[in-house]
Order: structure tokens, then C-alpha cells, then sequence
């Protein structure tokens, strides 16, 4: 009981200076974890399945998906797991911290850079480096699936809006037999410029400095 | 030299235009000055006419004074208090125009000192004539010049930031402006306590009752000064919202002290009953104006034959809010926002274009004068009030205001931070510690006092820090921002990308604290949603637009907007959103078969085609016809989405074409442009005099049967009696 404490500790050390959590932080965490995934030491897809309150949620399955891809893990590979452990877990869960007052601006490019690569992930499903217009008419379809019958027609048509609008800021000037091939990274940073992701792509309580609220149950 | 002297002679004719207005100005408030003392008014009227039906027995008696027929009379008394009223409007918007047609003079000084300056200057001109100049009466100012600015703010709230910032806000607004009344009042009794300075007579209640009035940020010099700044949404939303939602604090502190100040003592129980009436006036204004929002929203509801009044139900439940509100001392201010608020998304799912481009310029253009003549009439009350000059009791104020401000905002943000994610920085805190103004709430509080010797005294202290406060931190604010480097506002339009990306990012957050099981803000904001969509929805918006996603609702605005921005401009090759030749045929994958050939057309086919494509975007442009006062022609934009839709994929169409034909479009566009934009601009009008005349004509036919029933009445009773005579 008492080696394996304190090899669990050391663990959480180590993971304390990968991910730039908090010990306590990466304790409940854990609990948390535990929780999900039946006192196993891996989750798979089905373990996040079951979570009632994502039911309602009508992009579960890209949030799902998100976790278990390889690209989220800062290491540079791709594909995706069956199942993932504690530090990838932890790993997608550091996207979702906030900047202090001490994060300098190089810092926060940073930050802002590593989200929007969160969130370009999430799109290109195909992992080519590009969001076509297909993937892109997908997340609008997803984006509009829990609010009724809308129909694939509006989804389409506000797809291609939007991707237009991608085209017509980043390529300005475009011969008429000329393909936009798809959005990628350089254009995608580009139209989100204005959300200030690094401040709202957040969740309150992986904030190392505010007061931390429990989170379980 | 041609251009030397054009310039010279465009800028004497600027100058010659100024001196002109300026003339007719002076012209103005002479007669305005002139309407305001009773003697002419006694003077001058004569005989009126409508006497005449009063005494028909009169004629038969005048045989040897037999007057002539006045042709011209001169009948001030009957017109006197519309007349005033009007011109002093039109002074004060005269003035407004004046300033922004002198060039450089406005982005030096705000217009807020501007308007107070012209205020005294009327007021000194009034007092020289010798007539007594009006003062800013407090219930003209609470029931009829403050509520169209309060309603112009809360209606167009920014709800994002609003709830994003709302304990912020709250801190400051409650326990900040705590701590400057009682910091205020605390130090004014010590310091009115010493020796020499012949304040002994002041105690300490009065002290705090003048340090809850003096304390509160107002949200008109807010308002008129942030305007001008254009500062990043953030602080702009601490400072407004902190004005709007320390209503409460004054109000109960206010009538708090106010009651205390008679009685002379104050124990426990009351104190504790304070802070109970604390909550019941914020709760209870909010709640009071959420039921009439609610209302208004339902009522909006039915309104899809009836358009022209549409406006008028959102404007009437708002002040109807306002004044129920104020019958129960609760916090008007805040039953405003919180209806405005309330009915705004549901309302502008339900009204027309028509209509809420009405509702939006109605409120801009009242919010406008009345803050105008806010302004004028505090620098006019200025010159006209009892002053009770003490040189200790003002500057004492003037530095204790900005000293617990800044103190206050400090010592609160170091609290905050620690709650905050997004953490104020010391530039931002000083800016939001500067940008306290006090106005014109402070003075109509003020004058309501009831005790004579101290009101005085109390009066030039909070003009002086009124004063103080929008000239002074109203100039300088503009250059410290500059100088501080502050974010400024972003100018951009909200693309549908970001859209789009907002909700996703929306429903991420809230899976992923699903995930981590944490409930948190997204969680309740999420419910918040599904509960409005799932039950309110329904109840409150018409037809099949209950059901209608937010991004859906979203793009058709764009759509809208683009489309008609598309037809104001008259020709297709004008799309001003793309400025790019990107169009749909070069994002659309590649399925036809490459290498189709277009037929060459010849010159002539070519201008009738591109003549046929431009005719039918404009036949679609109906004018308005026939009058009549219930109801607009319909209009083509709003009731046939689909109709935009192909209208703009006819657009596409023919730049399309453009591509391939070789004759460029002729610059036909100017005719129609003029044409176009004049009938669009027409519209508006039409619609606000449908309004005006609509509700005349109903007055007009009520007042005028009620006063044929009373003279007929009337003259029954005289005939009887001399009837009885004879």
C-alpha cells in the first residue's frame, strides 16, 4: 500500500512538470478518471460514451473522437488509440487551461496556436492538413443536428458561406478555374483571429491559480 | 494657386455657414429667453378665438360696439408650453449640430463639456435679461429625460460580455459604491468636526446621505464620454454596467439616510433592515421588469398584421416597467434593463425589418436628446441655483471622490483577480478607476433635498464635482487612453466563421466538463439554452421561427443584409463583402467534367442578356402604392426568404458569366444608385409618420368627440336656461 503511494506520487510529480497542473489538480483528476473508467487503468471509447450528460451534446462524437486522437498528445504522430491512460487524458485536458497574469505574449501565441490546432484536429477528420468542404459541411451538419429538422440544405448552404468566406479573406484573388483546395492551419489561424481563443477556450477549474473547485461526482 | 484659393474660399464659406448658424442661434435663445418670463405673455393676448361659441348671448348685445374682424391675432398663452418646450429642443439640437460641423473642435473637447458650456452660457444670457433661467426639475429628469437612455442602453446590451463579466460588475457596482459613501460621508464628518472650518453645523448623517449621492458612478456621462473613446469591449462593459447596476445601492442608501436624517438616530434593526431593503429593490426591479418583458415578448407575438404599432408596444412596456417600478421605490434602472433584456431576443424574432429599424432609431434619436438636454440644462442650473460657496466642504469633495475611487477600484481588483480568469490589468484598473464620471443623477438627487441651509452648500459641491469630473477626467481621458496604450475596440464584423466556431466552442466546453464531471458555467449555461429553446421558446415566438437554431437565425440576418446591401448598390458587380473574386465555383469540388465550353455569344447578346439580368433584380423592388394607415405594402425581403436566396443566386449567376463575356458591365450605375438609396431612406421615414400619424388621428378623434359632447352639453344647459327665462 504504502510503495505503491508513493510510486503514484512520483508519478504525479512527473506529470505535474509534463502538464502544468497542480498536484491537487492532478489528484482529483484522477479521482475523476477512476471514475470513468470502472478503477481500470485505460478508458475506452465506450467509458465516455456513457456519461449521461453528454447525450444531449450534439458533438459528442467529435469530442469523444478528440480524445482518443494521436494528434492531441504533442508528440507529432497520427492516428488515433483504442484506449488511452491517465497522462493522455491529462494531456487533452491541458488544452483547456487559461493564461495567468504572468504568461508573457510569446507565451500566450503559443497557447493561442496549440487550441486553434485543438480545434483544427477536431475538423479534419481525414488528418491530410486540410479542412475541405466536405469535413466542413460535416461539423455544420453536427453543429446542427440536436436543434430539430432542419434539413442537410441549410447546413450546406451555410458551409459554403463560410468556407467562401475563408477563400475570399486568405486568397483574395482567385481565377475563375482556380480550386481552393481546403483550409488549412495558416487560413484557419487567420479568420479566428478575432475570438482571443487563448482567453475563452477554457475550463474554469484547471486554472492553477484561482481558488480550484472540486470537480467529481 | 487655383487651389489656395479654393481651399480659402471653401473655409470662409465654412465660416460664413458658422457665423450664420451661430447668429440664428443667439436669435433663438433670445426668444427662448423671452418665452420664459411671464410679462409678455400677460401682455399680448387678446381676444381668443375659440371664445366665441362660449357666449353666443354676446353678439346679440354688441349693437353699437361692433368690432372688426381680427384678420391676425396674436394668442401666445394657448401654445406656450409646447412652444417652449420645442424650442428648447431645438436649441439643444442646434447646438449638437453646430459642434460637429466645426472641424477639429470635437475631437479635442467631448461633447458632454461642450453641451454644459452652451448650458451656462444660455443660463448667464437668461439671468442678464433679468428673468429667472429654469433648473433641471427633478421629475422632468426621472420620468421623462432619464428613462430613454436608460432603455437605449439595456435594449442594446451586449448579453456576452454582459453575464461573462456579471460578478465584476456586481462587485463594483455594490460594494464599491459602499465603500465610497461611507468613505465619503466617514471622512467629510471628521473632517467637518475640526475647528475653523465652520461646518460644525453638518452631522453625520447628512455627511453620509451627501456620500451616497455624490458616490455613484453615473451612466449618462458614462455613456456621452465612453462613446467617443471607443475603449475594448471589456472595460467599456465594467464601467457601463457598474453605472447601470448601482441604482440600487443609491436608491436604498438614499432613501436609507434620507429617512434616518429626519429621526436623528439609528440602531441595529435599522441597519439590518437596510441591507433587506438592499435586496428588495434590486430583486424586485428586476423582476418587475422581467414580467413586463415577458409580456411584451408574448404581445409581440400577435403582431403580424398589425406591424406599424409594433414599435410602440416595446417602447410603452418598457416604460411602463420604469414607472411601476418607481411607484414601489424600487430600482428603476434596473426593471429597464432587465425588461429591455428580457424582450429582446424574443421580440426581434417576431417584429419586422421595418420594425426593428424603427425601434433602433426611435431610441438612439430620444436617448440622443434627452441626453442633450441633460447636459444643457445642468450647465443652465448651474447659473440659476442658490450657491453656498465653502471653500474647505467642495475641494475636500472633489479630492475624496477621486481618492476612495481610485482606492476603492484597486483594492476591489486585487480581491477579483483572484477569481477572475481574465485578469485586469493595472493600466486597465486605472482606466476603470478614471472613467467614474458623476452627472446629473447626483444633481436631481440632490435637489430633492428637503433641508434649506446645508442644500445649498451640498448643491455647489456636487455641480462642482460634476464638473470636475466630465471636464476635466472627460478631456483628458481621451489622450491618457492613447498614451496608456489601451486595447481599443475592434472594428470588425462578425463573420459567420466566428459564428460558427462560437457554438462549437460552446458546446466543446460544455462537453468536456462533462466529462470531467465538474459543473460549471458552461454546464448552467447549457440547461439555461435547452430549457429557453425546449419551453419558452415556444410560448413567446411566432409561427415556425420557434424553432429556428441560433446559427440558422444568425445566417439569414447575414443573407438579409447582404442582400440588401446588394440591391442598394444597384448592380450586380458590386458585392461589397467580397472584394475578392472568389466565388462558389471555386470552392465547389471539381465533379463536372473539365473543359466544358461556353459558346461564344456575340456583343450584342451579351448586352441583352446582361440588360435582362439587371431589369429583373430591380423589378423586385416594390414601391409602396397605396396608403393606408393599418398596414404596409409586404414586403418582398422579409415574408419570402427564398426569394432572397434565388435573387442572390442570380447574382452569382451572372458573375459567372461576367467571367466569360468579354464586354465589361457598363457603368450604368449611378442613376440607379441615387435613385435607389433615396427610396430606401424613404421607407424609414414613411413608416415613423405612418406611425405619428396613425396615433394623431386616434388622439385627435377621441379628444375632439369628447369635446363635442361637452359643448353640446354645455350649450343643452344654456338653452334650458334660457329657455327657463323666456
Amino acid at each position: 500500500m504504502g510503495a505503491s503511494q508513493t510510486h503514484s506520487e512520483h508519478k504525479f510529480q512527473d506529470l505535474v512538470d509534463k502538464t502544468g497542473f497542480s498536484l491537487e489538480q492532478i489528484i482529483n483528476l484522477h479521482k475523476r478518471f477512476k471514475q470513468l473508467s470502472g478503477n481500470e487503468d485505460t478508458i475506452s471509447r465506450e467509458n465516455l460514451d456513457s456519461i449521461p450528460a453528454l447525450a444531449t451534446n450534439p458533438i459528442r462524437k467529435q469530442i469523444i473522437e478528440a480524445f482518443f486522437d494521436k494528434r492531441n498528445q504533442r508528440q507529432d504522430e497520427v492516428g488515433s488509440f483504442h484506449e488511452i491512460g491517465f497522462e493522455q487524458f491529462l494531456m487533452v485536458m491541458s488544452h483547456f487551461r487559461p493564461p495567468t497574469l504572468k504568461t508573457t505574449e510569446e507565451e500566450r501565441e503559443v497557447m493561442r496556436r496549440e487550441k486553434l490546432r485543438f480545434l483544427f484536429n477536431m475538423h479534419d477528420t481525414d488528418s491530410d492538413g486540410t479542412i475541405t468542404l466536405d469535413e466542413y459541411r460535416k461539423v455544420v451538419e453536427e453543429l446542427l443536428s440536436k436543434s430539430g429538422a432542419i434539413g442537410l440544405e441549410a447546413a450546406k448552404a451555410i458551409a459554403d458561406a463560410a468556407m467562401l468566406e475563408v477563400a475570399s479573406t486568405n486568397v483574395p484573388h482567385m481565377e475563375p478555374d482556380e480550386f481552393y483546395e481546403g483550409i488549412t492551419f495558416e487560413h484557419f489561424e487567420q479568420i479566428l483571429k478575432g475570438l482571443e481563443m487563448e482567453s475563452r477556450m477554457h475550463i474554469r477549474f484547471l486554472d492553477v491559480n484561482t481558488t480550484t473547485m472540486h470537480c467529481g461526482k | 494657386m487655383a487651389e489656395l484659393l479654393g481651399s480659402s474660399s471653401v473655409r470662409s464659406g465654412r465660416a460664413s455657414f458658422c457665423l450664420r448658424v451661430v447668429g440664428f442661434v443667439l436669435l433663438l435663445v433670445f426668444a427662448a429667453a423671452a418665452s420664459a418670463s411671464r410679462d409678455i405673455s400677460n401682455g399680448t393676448s387678446k381676444e381668443p378665438n375659440p371664445a366665441r361659441e362660449e357666449d353666443p348671448h354676446h353678439r346679440s348685445n354688441t349693437t353699437h360696439h361692433k368690432k372688426a374682424f381680427p384678420v391676425l391675432s396674436f394668442n401666445y398663452e394657448h401654445v406656450r408650453t409646447p412652444f417652449e418646450i420645442s424650442l428648447w429642443i431645438l436649441l439643444a439640437l442646434l447646438m449638437k449640430l453646430g459642434f460637429h460641423i466645426i472641424p477639429r473642435l470635437s475631437h479635442v473637447v467631448p461633447e458632454s463639456c461642450l453641451l454644459i458650456f452652451v448650458g451656462l452660457l444660455v443660463g448667464g444670457i437668461i439671468k442678464a435679461i433679468g428673468e429667472k433661467p429654469p433648473i433641471l426639475d427633478s421629475t422632468l429628469f426621472f420620468l421623462y429625460l432619464l428613462p430613454p437612455i436608460i432603455l437605449d442602453a439595456g435594449y442594446f446590451l451586449p448579453i456576452r460580455p454582459f453575464t461573462e463579466n456579471l460578478g465584476t460588475i456586481l462587485v463594483f457596482a455594490v460594494v464599491g459604491t459602499l465603500w465610497n459613501a461611507f468613505f465619503i460621508g466617514g471622512m467629510m464628518y471628521a473632517v467637518c468636526q475640526i475647528e475653523g472650518t465652520g461646518l460644525g453645523g453638518v452631522d453625520l448623517l447628512s455627511c453620509l446621505l451627501f456620500g451616497a449621492i455624490i458616490s455613484a458612478v453615473d451612466p449618462v456621462a458614462v455613456l456621452a464620454m465612453f462613446e467617443e473613446i471607443h475603449i475594448n469591449e471589456l472595460l467599456h462593459i465594467l464601467v457601463f454596467g457598474e453605472s447601470l447596476l448601482n441604482d440600487a445601492v443609491t436608491v436604498v442608501l438614499y432613501h436609507l439616510f434620507e429617512e434616518f436624517a429626519h429621526i436623528g438616530t439609528v440602531t441595529v434593526a435599522d441597519a439590518f433592515l437596510g441591507v433587506v431593503c438592499f435586496f428588495v429593490v434590486s430583486l424586485g426591479g428586476i423582476l418587475v421588469g422581467a414580467i413586463y418583458g415577458i409580456l411584451g415578448a408574448f404581445t409581440s407575438r400577435f403582431t403580424s398584421h398589425t406591424r406599424v404599432i409594433e414599435p410602440l408596444f416595446v417602447f410603452l412596456y418598457s416604460y411602463m416597467a420604469y414607472l411601476s417600478a418607481e411607484v414601489f421605490h424600487l430600482s428603476g434602472i434596473m426593471s429597464l434593463i432587465a425588461c429591455g433584456v428580457m424582450m429582446r431576443p424574443y421580440v426581434e424574432a417576431n417584429i419586422s425589418h421595418k420594425s426593428y429599424t424603427t425601434i433602433k432609431y426611435f431610441l438612439k434619436m430620444w436617448s440622443s436628446v434627452s441626453e442633450t438636454l441633460i447636459f444643457i440644462f445642468l450647465g443652465v442650473s448651474t447659473v440659476a441655483g442658490p450657491h453656498s460657496w465653502n471653500w474647505t466642504f467642495v475641494v475636500l469633495t472633489v479630492i475624496l471622490c477621486f481618492v476612495s475611487r481610485m482606492l476603492g477600484v484597486v483594492g476591489l481588483t486585487y480581491i477579483i483577480n483572484k477569481f477572475r480568469i481574465v485578469k485586469l490589468t493595472k493600466k486597465e484598473q486605472f482606466i476603470v478607476a478614471y472613467g467614474g464620471l458623476r452627472g446629473a443623477i447626483a444633481f436631481s438627487l440632490g435637489f430633492l433635498l428637503t433641508n434649506d441651509k446645508m442644500k445649498d452648500m451640498f448643491l455647489t459641491a456636487i455641480i462642482t464635482v460634476i464638473f470636475f469630473t466630465v471636464f476635466v477626467q472627460g478631456m483628458t481621458i481621451k489622450p491618457l487612453v492613447d498614451l496608456l496604450a489601451v486595447k481599443k475596440k475592434k472594428e470588425s464584423k462578425r463573420s459567420i466563421n466566428e459564428e460558427i466556431h462560437t457554438q462549437f466552442l460552446d458546446h466543446l466546453l460544455t462537453g468536456i466538463e462533462d466529462v470531467c464531471g465538474h459543473y460549471g458555467h458552461h454546464h448552467w449555461k447549457d440547461k439555461l439554452n435547452r430549457f429557453n429553446k425546449a419551453y419558452v421558446k415556444k410560448w413567446l415566438i411566432a409561427g415556425e421561427r420557434s424553432t429556428e437554431p441560433q446559427l440558422i437565425s444568425f445566417y439569414n440576418k447575414l443573407e438579409m443584409k447582404q442582400a440588401i446591401m446588394l440591391v442598394e448598390s444597384g448592380s450586380a458587380a458590386k458585392l461589397p463583402s467580397t472584394l475578392s473574386s472568389v466565388s462558389m465555383q471555386n470552392i465547389q469540388p471539381r465533379a463536372q467534367p473539365r473543359g466544358r465550353i461556353i459558346p461564344r455569344i456575340s456583343k450584342g447578346r451579351e448586352e441583352e442578356i446582361r440588360k435582362l439580368l439587371r431589369a429583373n433584380l430591380q423589378k423586385t423592388r416594390q414601391r409602396l402604392r397605396s396608403y393606408s394607415r393599418h398596414d404596409l405594402m409586404i414586403d418582398p425581403f422579409e415574408d419570402n426568404m427564398s426569394e432572397v436566396r434565388f435573387r442572390k443566386q442570380r447574382v452569382e449567376m451572372e458573375r459567372r458569366m461576367s467571367h466569360y463575356l468579354t464586354v465589361p458591365a457598363n457603368r450604368q450605375e449611378a442613376p440607379p444608385v441615387r435613385k435607389v438609396r433615396f427610396e430606401s431612406g424613404s421607407v424609414k421615414v414613411t413608416v415613423l409618420l405612418n406611425l405619428c400619424r396613425c396615433l394623431s388621428i386616434q388622439m385627435y378623434n377621441i379628444l375632439f368627440s369628447c369635446h363635442v359632447s361637452s359643448v353640446l352639453t354645455s350649450e343643452a344647459q344654456a338653452d334650458f336656461l334660457r329657455g327657463k327665462k323666456c
